[in-house]
């Protein structure tokens, strides 16, 4: 079976600097593949420049398609769902037009009807807050909205950048756990960049480790979690 | 008493004006963070195509909705050629810019039209009805046909999945784009809509001063002006700042009367009526910067 994301050689600049050096891996359908490394090894670079937010160079595919010329809202139209760091809320909105906003461009009423039942599943403080400004929203709430307008895209991928940043141990498990069933219930499959690595590892069922731009292990989480060596060396724990 | 009634009514009249052209100021602002120092000759740009509309025969009420289509098409299409290709230039080419198009529309239309001063027909009939004597039939006209503008643009912001792609554009551009907003498009249309605006404020007003290239310029200043007293970041704000300033104006003036036939000391007058105005605008702004209703934006670091 074909990957579902395939990035080859993926180059991408700030100005004149290169901040990815001809970076490549793939991401099976349904599977989630996590990006490890330290501050400043390219993982953000890396998922801003699938999402065309930084010039880039190199060859990516997704879904048999490239995307590499295409710009951020048709690569978010045809199932990337970009889940950015520090939650890029909708501040002044409310957090129904927060959902809303992201269901803008589709066109099946009855599909946008369902995204939004399972929103409230997923999250049903959400629904209990919907009138209510989303600036006002406590930080593990916004990063659950977070998700939630990326789910009303009713996306094949998500790309998850640090969503665990600045939350209580308690929050991270309970959008942990949900990101788990959102990939096993709606087959969504995901893309996700972790400071925390063991979290990341629990999680996800491969794991590429990142360095200065460029991929220096890859494999099965399983395996880097149980390997003592690459834990000290790369993943700091 | 009844002269005080009649100058607060004059004074929604022309502030209805001021929050037209505040709102459409703010309309760019709020997406760009740009004042558009051209959005008071595009309007009269716009007005003189109204005018020419009606000389060809062609009714008020038809004249408008072209030329609000007109201006709109104007609009967009500013944005699209002349400020898209700047969009990484600093504030400062942006102004000049600005500056270019005020320049460039006042000399169009003194060229085409010629800089004489001109008659602009009322649309509303001079009818004499309770209470006109404290209110006249096309200052009646002027707050009714901004209120609905205002309150149309406010369904049209508050209600529809477009005006709700375009406020979420201006708040956050990147995370727009990444639920599939094009953000180009939404500057673009937002543009089109100030310059709509500005055509209705502009054939509204033009039978009031007159039409001629220089009919915007304190107009254009007042609406600044209300825009910043209500809250550059607020439409809403905006919008009541520019009725403010247009009520304020003119109680000044007539207070000013009032001390100098009660005291026989002339202090202000009609001639000084800006200025006031202006003070009290700045006075407001050293006490609350952001505008009576603008927010103060905290940046977390």
């Amino acid at each position: 079976m074909a990957p579902l994301l395939e990035v080859s050689g993926l180059k991408a600049y700030y100005g004149a600097t290169e901040a990815l050096h001809g970076l490549s891996f793939a991401l099976e359908k349904g599977g989630i593949t996590t990006l490890l490394g330290a501050n400043g090894a390219g993982k953000t670079t890396t998922l801003r420049a699938i999402s065309g937010l930084v010039k880039r160079d190199g060859r990516i595919t997704f879904d048999g398609e490239a995307i590499d010329r295409a710009a951020t809202e048709d690569i978010a139209r045809r199932g990337v769902a970009h889940v950015p760091e520090g939650r890029g809320t909708f501040t002044g909105l409310s957090v129904e037009e927060n959902l809303k906003i992201a269901s803008y461009g589709r066109r099946d009423k009855s599909g946008v009807k369902r995204d939004l039942d399972l929103v409230f599943s997923y999250f049903p403080r959400l629904k209990e807050r919907l009138n209510q400004q989303a600036g006002t929203l406590s930080g593990g709430e916004q990063q659950m909205l977070a998700i939630s307008r990326a789910l009303m895209l009713s996306p094949r991928l998500m790309l998850l950048d640090e969503p665990s940043f600045g939350l209580a141990p308690l929050i991270v498990q309970e959008i942990f756990h949900i990101m788990r069933r959102i990939n096993a219930e709606a087959g969504v499959s995901m893309l996700l960049v972790e400071q925390n690595a063991a979290l990341a590892l629990d999680l996800a069922d491969t794991a590429y480790v990142l360095e200065t731009g460029t991929v220096v292990m890859s494999g099965p989480a399983a395996q880097l979690k149980n390997d003592e060596g690459i834990r000290k060396s790369y993943l700091g724990y | 008493m009844e002269q005080l009634i009649q100058q607060i009514a004059s004074g929604l009249a022309s502030g209805a004006i001021y929050a037209l052209v505040a709102l459409a100021l703010v309309m760019i602002f709020t997406a760009t963070d740009h004042l558009n120092f051209a959005q008071g000759e595009m309007a009269m740009f716009s007005t003189y195509v109204c005018w020419q509309m009606i000389q060809w025969g062609v009714p008020f009420w038809p004249a408008l909705a072209f030329t609000i289509l007109f201006s709109f098409i104007l609009g967009v299409m500013i944005e699209r050629i002349i400020l898209r290709p700047l969009h990484n230039a600093s504030v400062l080419s942006i102004v000049v810019v600005f500056i270019g198009l005020l320049a460039i529309f006042h000399s169009l239309a003194g060229g085409i039209w010629s800089h004489t001063i001109k008659n602009f027909p009322s649309p509303f009939p001079n009818v004499t009805f309770a209470g006109s004597g404290y209110i006249g039939a096309h200052q009646i006209g002027m707050i009714a046909v901004s209120l609905i503008m205002l309150f149309a643009l406010w369904g049209f912001f508050r209600f529809t999945p477009l005006g709700l792609a375009m406020r979420a554009a201006a708040q956050n551009p990147v995370s727009a784009r990444l639920v599939g907003v094009n953000v180009d498009w939404m500057l673009a249309l937002g543009w089109g809509l100030a310059a709509a605006v500005g055509a209705v404020a502009g054939a509204m007003v033009a039978p009031v001063v007159y039409l001629e290239p220089n009919m915007m310029a304190s107009i254009l200043l007042y609406g600044f002006a209300g825009a910043l007293v209500g809250g550059i970041s607020n439409p809403a704000g905006a919008v009541f700042g520019g009725f403010m300033v247009g009520v304020l104006e003119n109680l000044v003036a007539y207070f000013g009367n009032l001390t100098e036939k009660t005291f026989g000391i002339y202090i202000v007058g009609n001639g000084e009526k800006l200025t006031v105005a202006l003070i009290i605008v700045i006075a407001i702004l050293t006490l609350k910067p952001a505008g009576l209703f603008g927010r103060t934006t905290v940046k977390r670091v």
